[in-house]
């Protein structure tokens, strides 16, 4: 069997590579024992121990965390309001445009999204701390948001909402027991992208962040800026850890209930 | 038999449970209903027949209260409940797709309306076991949708619809979604079902047959307007219109120019309430099936020495004596036995006018046209004689169904009609084949005239 020819190996070799291998030259160095990045001097964890300590980089990742968690329920629950009008308010004048100018952050420059939310903020006299971070980031969090749910609502059966009314419930119950439980899966994949949209952001947190509110990736950055510390290394090696098991887990849970509604898909028509 | 017929749209004292009065919806410019009024009994199991785009639809979801009409009023026991959110009608609806709550068990999912009203925990479960039972699905209680078969969903659609025990249960094209068979079982559960719960029913569909089985009444609907409203058979036997005639069932078609046949004794049309297949002389005619003396001479000089003597036919004695009545038409079988009145139908040059005596007279001089069910004619390879009408044509084709034949016969003008035929015999007339020329033959009140 030569299901790969060497084109195909050659390729996918390069492909990987070009993927990943600046991640792995990343992990590797960050158990160099050396404190000289790009000299290797033998394995160590001690900069793994070294980031434990220091206070600076745990006291940035706890308001990134923060952050992040607050600017996503919130942009959860704005984002998902959203697109529940986009898709089922029906049509009434403007609402494309409306659905454009939902949308139209996504393909905003950060810059300037980030430089008209600091403008905002200094015009009505806003402090900028944990706040101003959080709110920047439910800003353009929200859009991601509700292009992920809208796309589940538009293939959602209204016939189930009817049915909830016909049933008896108030409409805001009939979203509650009936919408809200079948759309949970995107409204959770919406929550966890707009968590890590605002886990990475740099360029909207420097400019919205104020004293106190240094969040990681400004942390990171401004360290890089007077040399690349092993330290960092292990702070990203962590980083893409966290990230690789969170993916693995996602996609062996939605596998296993996929495989398991098939399953159960079958042997009902069999007894019947 | 119930000795009293159940027919409340008769009784004019009768109060209607659902009241359409000159009800007109639009969308936009689209006129869904036109200016439809309609009266709906309790107890009743009515249909909503037409094709896609009817308004069909449309009426029931004004009835569950998911569109408000444009003019006009629905009434709901007496009361207008154009205004009344669908939470809060005694309506309840089973939904095409079902629309099962993929989320809960079956037994939430029956228990999600009694839930909405304020019970006690103890009769919220009676009621659901009862609902369990009643469809036959108490081992399947703790189950999601996606893990029982497509019968088990619509059965659990029915119960979580019937488990609040609404005045009137809309069912939008039930069991479209069933094969056939499946399809024909799950229609007697629902007419079984109506009738222990003493529900009324209204459904939506636009299967005939469906419409045909279930219906105590049956409403043929054409761009938003009711065509005919009436009972089955009265549907079938005696359509008020072309479109309905072509609508329910296989029809044949004869258009011609009608004229008042002489000595016009009105006399009251009958094809409704008398199927004109049991015309006494028809069914004499079938009641002993002997040999003639042809086939009696044949048995005797060649087959009695191997199948030995020909038993005499008994005589049917099991059959009930024929009635004064029915002698006197046998007699007269020999001529053509019609009614006085009616109309005849010129249809092709050179051929002999039909003849249908349920025309109304008033029709003179006007061109109609002659509806026919394939299965009232009958076919033959003589002429036959003491018939109404009888046509000659060629069999083009036959369909054989197994249970009947349909013979395509071209008639004289080029026009084709189609005869059913029961095969109650295991070879069925082999004697008619294609090309054939035969006789098709068909009883005075066995067609309907309607105008153009």
């Amino acid at each position: 069997m030569r299901r790969f020819s060497w084109f195909n190996a050659t390729s996918l070799t390069l492909g990987f590579a070009f993927l990943y291998l600046p991640m792995i030259i990343l992990v590797i160095y960050s158990f160099n024992e050396s404190r000289l990045v790009t000299v290797w001097a033998g394995f160590s964890t001690k900069w793994y121990g070294e980031l434990i300590q220091n206070e600076e980089f745990l006291g940035a990742a706890w308001v990134t965390a923060k952050v992040a968690f607050f600017s996503s329920c919130l942009a959860t629950v704005l984002g998902t309001m959203a697109a529940y009008v986009i898709v089922r308010a029906g049509r009434f004048k403007g609402r494309t445009l409306f659905s454009g100018m939902i949308y139209a952050p996504l393909v905003m420059p950060e810059v300037i999204t980030g430089l008209s939310l600091l403008l905002l903020f200094i015009g009505i006299g806003l402090d900028r701390g944990i706040l101003t971070v959080v709110l920047a980031h439910t800003t353009f969090a929200m859009c991601y948001v509700s292009v992920v749910v809208s796309s589940r609502l538009v293939s959602f059966d209204r016939s189930l909402e009817e049915a909830a009314l016909d049933l008896g419930c108030s409409p805001f119950e009939a979203f509650r027991l009936v919408t809200l439980p079948i759309i949970a899966p995107a409204v959770i994949s919406g929550w966890l992208l707009a968590f890590t949209l605002s886990l990475d952001d740099l360029v909207i947190a420097s400019f919205t962040t104020g004293p106190g509110a240094t969040t990681l990736p400004i942390k990171v950055f401004s360290a890089v800026r007077l040399g690349v510390s092993p330290e960092i290394n292990a702070l990203s090696t962590l980083m893409i850890a966290i990230v690789t098991v969170g993916v693995i887990t996602a996609s062996l849970v939605s596998k296993r209930a996929a495989v398991q509604q098939a399953r159960d898909e079958r042997a009902a028509e069999r007894a019947e | 038999m119930a000795a009293s017929v159940f027919a409340p749209w008769t009784d004019p004292d009768q109060k209607p449970l659902i009241e359409f009065r000159n009800v007109t919806k639009r969308f936009g410019d689209f006129t869904a209903i036109n200016d439809l009024s309609l009266k709906i009994y309790e107890r009743e199991f009515f249909a909503l027949l037409g094709p896609s785009g009817c308004g069909k639809t449309t009426m029931m979801r004004m009835l569950a209260g998911f569109e408000t009409p444009t003019q006009g009023n629905i009434l709901l026991g007496g009361q207008v409940i154009d205004d009344v959110p669908p939470n809060k009608r005694a309506v309840n609806m089973m939904f095409q797709s079902y629309a099962l709550f993929p989320h809960l068990s079956i037994w939430d999912n029956i228990a999600f309306g009694l839930k909405r009203e304020s019970r006690d925990k103890a009769s919220i479960e009676a009621r659901v076991e009862e609902m369990l039972r009643l469809t036959r699905l108490t081992k399947f209680a703790l189950r999601k949708p996606h893990q029982i078969s497509g019968g088990q969903r619509q059965r659990v659609a029915l119960a979580r619809s019937l488990a609040k025990a609404p005045k009137l249960l809309l069912l939008d094209e039930p069991l479209g979604a069933l094969d056939k068979k499946l399809r024909e079982e799950t229609q007697f559960e629902l007419m079984d079902i109506q009738e222990k719960t003493g529900t009324t029913f209204v459904i939506v569909t636009h299967d005939q047959e469906e419409a045909m089985t279930v219906a105590s009444r049956v409403a043929v609907m054409d761009e938003g307007r009711l065509v005919q409203v009436s009972t089955p058979d009265v549907i079938y036997e005696a359509p008020n219109s072309v479109y309905v005639a072509g609508f329910i069932g296989d029809v044949n078609l004869i258009k011609g120019t009608a004229s008042a046949r002489t000595t016009a004794t009105v006399e009251e049309p009958e094809a409704p309430t008398q199927p004109a297949e049991n015309t006494p002389s028809a069914a004499q005619q079938e009641r002993t099936p002997r040999p003639n003396s042809y086939g009696e001479w044949l048995h005797d000089t060649l087959l009695s020495p191997i199948l030995g003597k020909r038993v005499e036919a008994p005589k049917p004695k099991q059959l009930p004596a024929p009635t004064p009545e029915e002698t006197a038409t046998a007699k007269a079988a020999e001529a053509p036995d019609i009614p006085e009145g009616g109309l005849s139908l010129k249809w092709a040059d050179g051929e002999p006018d039909l003849i249908a005596v349920n025309g109304d007279p008033a029709l003179d001089g006007k061109e109609v046209t002659l509806a026919l069910r394939p299965e009232k004619f009958s076919i033959s390879k003589t002429k036959p004689t003491g018939v109404a009408n009888a046509v000659k044509g060629k069999v083009i084709d036959i369909g054989y169904l197994g249970n009947i034949s349909t013979y395509h016969v071209e008639l004289p003008g080029g026009l084709m009609v189609k005869s059913q035929v029961t095969n109650t015999r295991r070879i069925a007339r082999r004697d008619i084949t294609w090309e054939d020329t035969v006789w098709l033959s068909f009883t005075a009140t066995a067609g309907v005239v309607l105008p153009e």
